[in-house]
């Protein structure tokens, strides 16, 4: 009876889930543990408890959840390189007699890990957290459309980031690749947790982001300033409404397809199955869905970044705008068209194969033309190679590469002999690196000052700008080259020693680009300590062009005392160049949302029931899951959710600012 | 965005609002995509459904198992509670708050019938040895027909959450923008019904 009991509330966790028998996954949580404590003992001593669930759990402003997004995404870089770096060392020296130092079961969690942790909880929380931080300030209103759906859409993504940490030390992770392919990630064939916290972590977390794509397309359609018609927003807005209108309808596919494998893996269904009639193709249709939109996802939003840092530094206007906007729709729309080939061989036929083949080609010709249109921003530009500018030089170049390799791929003929290969790894590297990561990076130096009112440190910014772009080629030339020999993804040791020097020279490229996120740390920390030289009191470091320059920084809670009022593209350049003048009186109270903890609590208790559900406790699981309906109802009857900040607080402010600019001045 | 004060129209453009701006409402348009991205859910289901729908592996057929009449009756029921919801919108333009809430009792009644109906086809098909592990289709038929039955269960208790706000609060602005956003949920229900009826059932039962 007691027996039952206990299963019945701990499921199939037990002692023997902690890894304590590895070394290396002991060391790491030594050290998280480490961590952990001092970062609990800071907050303890510098009484940092109230401030951090105040001001920022229970925030429901979009600048601070964006600030927490894109620090989840750094933390999250973090584990997701550790993991490459491990790959890259056990490949450079399992060779013959070698065996290395990882042994399979624990190298095929590392690569699954890897992918699911830089797409899901790098990739997407940086992009996100740009989208929450920049949007709203460039169309000129004072939050997002749903803020309480905001800070809660950011809880499920953690939650989710939670439980994939988790993995590492209770349990094991999936041993499946990042898309958990059946029949492998099948009941039969991975009877372990693995896939189970694969399944709920994304399942959690795309929950977040779905709501969060609903969240920005609404705010955009209907909160831009007044005079802002849509062929008037800047670049950015337009690439971030392209992406939700991409999150929205791809995401509730992955949330499908990922609930129809765990029907199979909990209820005994035969979706994916061998046998009772199961297709496991289905699911990589499925998967893939949503899987190649969800690359334009990440890389549309880093097209806007790119497009705001070259008009700034070339101290231009956009080169081609509408044709910009326009190939930013054609890509949302032809994403949708080319999944298939990601598995040509399949064995779809000829007809399928050339069908989405010459999709996937035509996509090139909308992202070329944005290339051009870069190219000629820049054309008898007056340029300042400040450090975003490095980095959009550096993807201009990378990713033209990348995208060719790309365009290689999409002939179904060469795909059958390069498909699976590591040239497949280097091209995906070479467009999500030299483009996702360059421009994310683009990104946090060109946002940076406005969201913290100091520049980061230049001189640490180029060292990990050449760090990582000269660590990318050293990594990912050779494994183009080990493709081409025919040497496939995901081994763990290789016989043929004449393969290892291009292992070692990758390695060593892998560690050139830690050097680069190391150089990245110390630029953090640099410009933190050197604040007051680098501060910046005008709200617009760079002479920039849109709204968001237009606010001090770091703006305040209502971002703009007055709603601006737009006239032409590039708001905030026509403003100064017409000399426009911001109101000193007439100040009046704001209507603003109030924070509240009921998203963080939700969101906590659907993560509980994810783990709940994992480790099959039952008991939990029900309980959990009937917590979080409960709270949910709870929050309803919840009606008194804003407040006005009083109209002399917003002069103050509007004051101190104004005094901060004849400082400037 | 409002209406868009024309470029150079007058002497000197206005840089800023007056303070007096409020941007729209965007609570009926984020449902919208909602639902939109809920109706994706549904599509792959539904696809699921045409790919593996015919994978009996040996077992039965949709022919050999569904009972027509009762699932008429059972289309009957959810039909009928979209026309009282209907009621019950009209009673909220009105402004009759004991209206609305019986017209919404009524609906919550029909829903609740429709599942114990749906119920009870599972119950049974899963006692006669044609549950969701039989074959794929049955995987694809239970999970198809399921969630459809999951939403309007969890559509059935935000009713009840609405009917005890109602009751409390009254027809305020909050409580009619919950209904509407309600109505949208229950009539997009319907809408998926129709397609499951015809799709799964009508179709399932051909040769």
């Amino acid at each position: 009876m007691s027996n039952d009991l206990s299963h019945l509330i701990f499921g199939r966790l037990s002692l023997e889930a902690v890894p304590y028998h590895e070394p290396i996954l002991l060391a790491t949580f030594a050290m998280v543990t480490l961590g952990g404590l001092t970062a609990l003992a800071l907050l303890t001593k510098l009484r940092l408890w109230g401030p951090l669930w105040r001001d920022w759990i229970c925030s429901i402003d979009h600048k601070k959840i964006g600030i927490m997004y894109i620090a989840l995404g750094i933390v999250m870089l973090l584990r997701g390189f550790a993991d490459a770096l491990l790959m890259r060392a056990q490949q450079a020296i399992a060779f013959g007699d070698n065996a290395g130092f990882l042994p399979p079961h624990h190298y095929d969690q590392i690569f699954t890990a890897h992918g699911v942790i830089m797409i899901f909880f790098v990739a997407m929380p940086l992009v996100t957290g740009f989208m929450n931080y920049v949007v709203p300030l460039q169309i000129g209103a004072r939050d997002v459309a749903f803020p309480f759906l905001n800070n809660f859409s950011f809880w499920m993504t953690a939650g989710g980031a939670a439980l994939v940490m988790l993995s590492l030390f209770v349990g094991e992770f999936a041993k499946t690749g990042w898309l958990a392919y059946p029949p492998l990630s099948g009941l039969l064939q991975s009877p372990d947790v693995g896939v189970d916290y694969y399944l709920w972590s994304l399942q959690i977390a795309g929950i977040g982001t779905t709501l969060s794509g609903i969240n920005l397309i609404a705010t955009i359609i209907k909160m831009r300033a007044p005079g802002m018609t849509m062929m008037k927003m800047p670049v950015f807005t337009w690439t971030s409404l392209c992406t939700n209108v991409l999150i929205v309808a791809t995401f509730p596919v992955l949330a499908a397809t990922l609930a129809l494998l765990t029907a199979d893996r909990y209820l005994g269904t035969n979706f994916f199955t061998n046998d009772l009639g199961g297709n496991a193709m289905l699911y990589v249709n499925l998967i893939w869905i949503w899987g190649h939109p969800e690359v334009y996802i990440l890389v549309l939003p880093v097209f806007g970044i790119f497009s705001e840092v070259v008009s700034a530094f070339s101290g231009k206007k956009l080169f081609g705008y509408a044709s910009m906007v326009y190939a930013t729709v054609v890509i949302t729309i032809l994403s949708y068209l080319v999944w298939q080939h990601h598995f040509f061989t399949m064995g779809s036929g000829a007809s399928v194969n050339s069908f989405f083949g010459i999709t996937t080609m035509i996509i090139s010709i909308p992202t070329g033309a944005k290339i051009f249109n870069w190219l000629f921003t820049m054309y008898r530009g007056r340029i300042r190679f400040e450090v975003p500018m490095l980095w959009t030089v550096g993807f201009m170049v990378t990713f033209t590469v990348g995208g060719m390799t790309g365009v290689l791929l999409a002939v179904p003929a060469a795909d059958f002999v390069l498909h699976n290969s590591l040239f497949l790894i280097a091209h995906f590297h070479n467009v999500i690196i030299g483009g996702v990561v360059f421009g994310l990076f683009a990104g946090i130096n060109y946002w940076f000052p406005k969201a913290f009112g100091y520049k980061l440190d230049a001189f640490w910014g180029k060292v990990s700008f050449w760090c990582w772009f000269v660590g990318f080629w050293v990594a990912f030339t050779p494994l183009y080259v080990l493709g081409l020999m025919g040497i496939t993804r995901r081994m763990s040791h290789f016989d043929d020693p004449l393969l290892q020097v291009w292992f070692q020279v990758a390695a060593l490229g892998a560690g050139i680009v830690g050097l680069g996120i190391g150089a990245f740390l110390v630029q953090l920390v640099v410009s933190y300590r050197r604040r007051e030289q680098l501060r910046d009191n005008t709200g617009d470091p760079w002479n920039a062009r849109t709204l968001e320059w237009s606010t001090v920084s770091p703006p305040p809670d209502y971002n703009f005392a007055f709603t601006p009022i737009v006239h032409e593209q590039d708001a905030w350049h026509d403003m100064k160049r017409r000399g426009a003048q911001r109101p000193l009186s007439g100040f009046k109270a704001i209507h603003m949302p109030k924070n509240t903890a009921a998203g963080f609590v939700i969101a906590m208790l659907a993560t509980a029931c994810g783990f709940a559900l994992i480790w099959h406790m039952w008991l939990p699981v029900v309980l959990t899951f009937a917590a979080t309906v409960i709270a949910s109802i709870v929050h309803t009857f919840n009606y008194q959710r804003d407040f006005h900040i009083p109209a002399e607080v917003v002069a103050r402010t509007e004051q101190a600012h104004a005094a901060s600019l004849q400082v400037a001045a | 965005m409002s209406s868009s004060p024309t470029l150079n129209a007058g002497p000197a453009p206005v840089f800023y609002d007056n303070g007096d701006h409020h941007p729209q409402q965007g609570t009926l348009l984020g449902f919208w995509l909602y639902l939109m991205s809920d109706c994706l859910i549904f599509a792959v289901l539904f696809a699921v459904y045409a790919v593996l729908g015919r994978s009996y592996a040996a077992g039965p057929s949709g022919a050999d198992l569904f009972d027509l009449p009762v699932v008429a009756l059972n289309t009957a029921l959810l039909l009928f509670s979209s026309i009282t919801y209907g009621f019950a919108m009209i009673a909220m333009q009105h402004g009759k708050k004991n209206a609305v809430l019986t017209w919404l009792a009524i609906t919550g009644l029909l829903g609740m019938g429709f599942l114990t109906l749906e119920m009870t086809e599972f119950a049974h098909l899963i006692h006669e040895g044609a549950g969701p592990q039989r074959s794929a289709f049955l995987s694809a038929f239970f999970t198809l027909v399921g969630t459809h039955g999951l939403h309007v269960g969890f559509g059935t208790l935000w009713l009840m959450t609405l009917m005890v706000q109602v009751q409390k609060l009254g027809l305020i602005p909050a409580n009619k923008r919950r209904l509407m956003c309600l109505s949208m949920f229950w009539h997009f229900l319907d809408v998926v019904w129709i397609g499951v009826f015809t799709f799964v059932y009508l179709m399932g039962v051909l040769p």
